[in-house]
């Protein structure tokens, strides 16, 4: 990795090698003695705090321990047993407020043992070797299963259902498999196509079809499925970007930051696209940061990220914000937007500044504009009801048991679309890893 | 600034620091590099009568724990394979061009006196400062009845000692093998020879390690291995016990002693000094990191010095030893018991673990408020092993606190509990 981010130095746009090193790996893998040395750092804690911190509860002194004495299989399988996205989320997850955050190295030698980096290293050289899957299938039971969304829920839970001998059919609404690791994380956090290697390595443990563009409502329904299978899991995600509410949404040049981050993902050449000159990014979680870096990665001009309330508050982790100011974001916090004016095309967004009374926020009644021919929205996303008006839901969210069970018999959900944690990839095949748990022991009832 | 100079076996040196009799030695241009850096002696790799050896390819394998730290190494070459002619020819110019510092020559021969003594004139006529014997050898040269193969058996030990000393008229050092069951005896017959010091140890026998794939001993040369020489940090306790033995044993203890296994840091130096060493050698941290560790040898140990106020090497050297006693001289009544510093404790539970799972379950883990664990100890199931101190990553986060008991110092056989006692 050269110098990153490459930002313009003469006012000119970047050239297409500039934005290509922009898009290369944000940390590039550790090297073996960097390995070596980080692994031998890791103290193997008794009842480990950050096993504690782990959604999906991954033995992480362990799988150290194991990449120290050259174990790197060994290593891998203690990370995929108990996530088998440990790739993406070596990746992805935010470990500065998990397991990094609970290292007790923090308190002894100031710096956590870098637990994502070395994830990578083991679940990448498994992932690399190839060979045969490291979870062999039980023996057929019979049973097959149907898990809508190809996503880390769905795919955790039919990997999961796979290995204990079911049969299991996916249906994807969209042309790949991945969900939001496929669309909806930065391009550098998932650099080298890692979310479709991933999806080929858990696939290859057998007993899962994928069917793409199928979408629930659309090209199948629901009470199809749920004849034709013994159990159906729900990892559909929210699927519906929030809208601001406000007047001039629709001009030109207002798009969903997912969207943005999509298109990004799926360019041939994020070189060709036009990120726009004058950025405003709204929101404060990990989207808006991840929609405002590769703005600016893509060369934009000025990219300012506008937040209702301050940093602490935000839900992009202080790395994250970080993150965005090493790469020339402007963070603005406490304001909110007003209106989006301009003509075909967005030109000004006006804001009122905002603050806290009482616990409330509320405007200031202090207004100023920000120059924009791009708006990048991120205030979140909300379950698109997709005929699941039989399905309770609460505050927004599919209603599930501890073992992933709806109000539905037979019909499991997880993911995004069901309020178990934060809305992270970990927690989604945490989601995914207990459901399938759930629809196992179903099964087995309904047998007996 | 303290007095770093000692003196063995008669011989005046700058400092206790001496490059041990291996491959830093071999050569003058090694050793007066490592004279430049500052040590104050060398005892050049020994000297065999020609036709010289010839040595293998791959020489040396190595102990590494997981974070790429050498703990120790061990080694397959044998003595010097230069002519014996070009090696005292350089000992000669070395004499001359650093005439401060201490050159002793290292030899071995097979158990001939004849061999011996003449060997032995030809080295001391180079004007070395002493002779040391290489008894310690315990690979290769061993096989042709030299090295260890000497060094085990008491007797030859003295006769070589003996022959040498007969026939040269500076200081005979004795090196000892630790490859004996008690290293009182070859250290009895030293001095029974007339050795004026022994030096100690050499290399302990071993196998470094085994290479999984080739399905050999490392370092592997074309598919075999062998038995070495294993060296290095590694070996220092059990140099710092032999050399303690000889320093306290009514026999030996006073034969000066030129200390060598393992000594990496100002630390182990004064250690072994401690226990009796008149002066020291080096070898292995000098291999991994070049004669410049020199510099923080002297340094550290000037600065230890100051800080105790010794003002030289005698005024500190054997101190430890009226305290290195037999487990019957321990007292049983002495009473300690562990305390975790709660502000020092990362929660880590490594003290948790090694008590309940190996030891007496003296170390409660529980909960607390904070969403994080408490570590204390049970006292009355804490036997004061130190155990939890040792494994606790923190520095002084587990200190082990004597017990107010009032008792009389009582050992063991004295002890009431002991049956021995209970008949007398």
């Amino acid at each position: 990795m050269g110098e990153h981010p490459v930002v313009s130095k003469t006012g000119k746009a970047l050239s297409a090698e500039d934005i290509a090193a922009n898009f290369e790996d944000l940390h590039p893998p550790l090297n073996a003695e960097q390995v070596s040395v980080e692994a031998s750092r890791c103290l193997f804690c008794h009842d480990a705090p950050c096993v504690a911190a782990c959604p999906t509860s991954i033995d992480i002194p362990k799988f150290i321990r194991q990449i120290a004495t050259g174990n790197l299989a060994g290593s891998a399988r203690t990370i995929l047993s108990a996530n088998i996205m440990g790739g993406t989320c070596a990746r992805a997850c935010p470990t500065e407020i998990l397991c990094e955050q609970k290292c007790v190295l923090n308190t002894g030698e100031h710096d956590p043992i870098e637990i994502g980096a070395l994830q990578r290293h083991a679940v990448d050289h498994q992932i690399a070797k190839g060979g045969p899957h490291p979870f062999a299938r039980a023996p057929k039971t019979g049973k097959s299963i149907a898990v809508i969304g190809a996503g880390p829920a769905g795919l955790t839970c039919a990997h999961a259902l796979a290995v204990q001998g079911h049969t299991v059919e996916i249906f994807e609404a969209r042309q790949k498999p991945g969900g939001l690791n496929e669309y909806g994380l930065a391009a550098y956090k998932m650099a080298e196509d890692f979310a479709a290697r991933e999806v080929d390595f858990i696939l290859k443990v057998g007993g899962i079809t994928l069917h793409y563009n199928q979408a629930l409502g659309r090209d199948i329904a629901f009470a199809d499925l749920q004849t034709r299978f013994d159990a159906v899991f729900m990892g559909i995600g929210l699927g519906r970007p929030r809208k601001l509410g406000l007047a001039g949404e629709n001009l030109g040049g207002v798009m969903d930051a997912l969207q943005f981050i999509e298109d990004i993902r799926q360019a041939d050449d994020p070189a060709q696209m036009d990120p726009g000159e004058n950025v405003v990014v709204i929101g404060g979680g990990n989207t808006a940061i991840d929609a405002a870096i590769q703005a600016k990665r893509l060369g934009a001009r000025s990219v300012t990220l506008v937040y209702r309330r301050g940093p602490t508050q935000m839900g992009a982790t202080q790395w994250e914000q970080d993150l965005a100011a090493i790469n020339g974001v402007t963070m603005m916090h406490w304001a909110k937007p007003e209106r989006l004016i301009g003509e075909d095309v967005v030109h000004t967004v006006h804001f009122e500044r905002t603050c806290l009374q009482d616990g409330n926020l509320v405007g200031t009644g202090d207004h100023f504009t920000l120059l924009a021919d791009r708006v990048y929205t991120a205030i979140g996303q909300e379950l698109y009801d997709q005929g699941l008006a039989s399905l309770r839901c609460e505050s927004g969210k599919i209603m599930v048991d501890e073992a992933g069970h709806t109000s539905l018999p037979g019909v499991f959900a997880g993911g995004d679309c069901i309020a178990s944690g934060e809305d992270l990839t970990v927690q989604a095949v945490e989601d995914g890893k207990v459901a399938a748990a759930g629809i196992h022991t179903y099964l087995g009832e309904q047998n007996g | 600034m303290a007095d770093l100079g000692c003196t063995i076996a008669g011989i005046e040196s700058i400092n206790p620091f001496w490059l041990a009799s291996a491959p830093p030695t071999d050569k003058q241009y090694n050793v007066e590099r490592a004279f430049a850096a500052g040590w104050g002696g060398v005892v050049w790799k020994t000297l065999g009568e020609d036709p010289p050896v010839v040595n293998v390819t791959s020489r040396y394998g190595v102990h590494k724990d997981t974070s790429r730290g050498i703990l120790g190494i061990n080694n397959i070459e044998l003595i010097s394979d230069r002519p014996l002619e070009v090696n005292l020819r350089e000992i000669e110019a070395v004499r001359k061009n650093y005439p401060d510092r201490i050159i002793i020559g290292s030899m071995m021969a097979p158990v001939e006196e004849e061999l011996w003594k003449s060997l032995a004139i030809k080295i001391a006529n180079t004007g070395v400062h002493g002779i040391e014997l290489n008894l310690g050898c315990p690979h290769g040269m061993c096989e042709r009845g030299m090295g260890s193969a000497i060094g085990q058996v008491p007797q030859m030990v003295e006769d070589t000692t003996r022959w040498v000393r007969e026939v040269v008229d500076i200081p005979v050092f004795t090196k000892l093998t630790p490859n004996t069951t008690d290293i009182l005896l070859p250290a009895e017959a030293a001095l029974a020879g007339g050795a004026d010091a022994v030096a100690l140890i050499n290399t302990v026998n071993s196998i470094i390690g085994v290479d999984l794939d080739q399905m050999a001993p490392n370092p592997v040369l074309d598919g075999k291995g062998t038995h070495g020489g294993y060296c290095g940090s590694a070996v220092k306790p059990i140099a710092l016990h032999m050399v303690a033995e000889i320093a306290r044993n009514g026999a030996t203890k006073d034969l000066d002693i030129s200390a060598i296994g393992g000594i990496t840091t100002w630390r182990d130096a004064a250690e072994f000094i401690a226990l009796g060493a008149n002066a020291l050698q080096v070898c292995t941290a000098a291999m991994l990191y070049g004669f410049r560790i020199i510099e923080d040898l002297h340094d550290g140990l000037s600065d230890f010095m100051d800080a105790k106020g010794y003002k030289s090497i005698a005024d500190f050297r054997g101190r430890a030893i009226p305290n290195t006693v037999n487990w019957n001289d321990l007292n049983m009544n002495y009473d300690l018991k562990a305390k975790i510093d709660q502000d020092k404790c990362i929660e880590c539970g490594r003290c948790h673990i090694a008590c309940e799972d190996t030891s007496h379950q003296a170390i409660r883990m529980q909960a607390n408020e904070k969403g994080g664990r408490d570590f204390t100890v049970v006292d009355a199931e804490c036997v004061g092993c130190n155990l939890c101190q040792h494994v606790c990553p923190v520095p002084d986060c587990i200190t082990m606190v004597p017990q107010e008991n009032d008792l009389p110092y009582l050992t063991w056989p004295e002890h009431p509990k002991n049956v021995l006692k209970a008949v007398e």
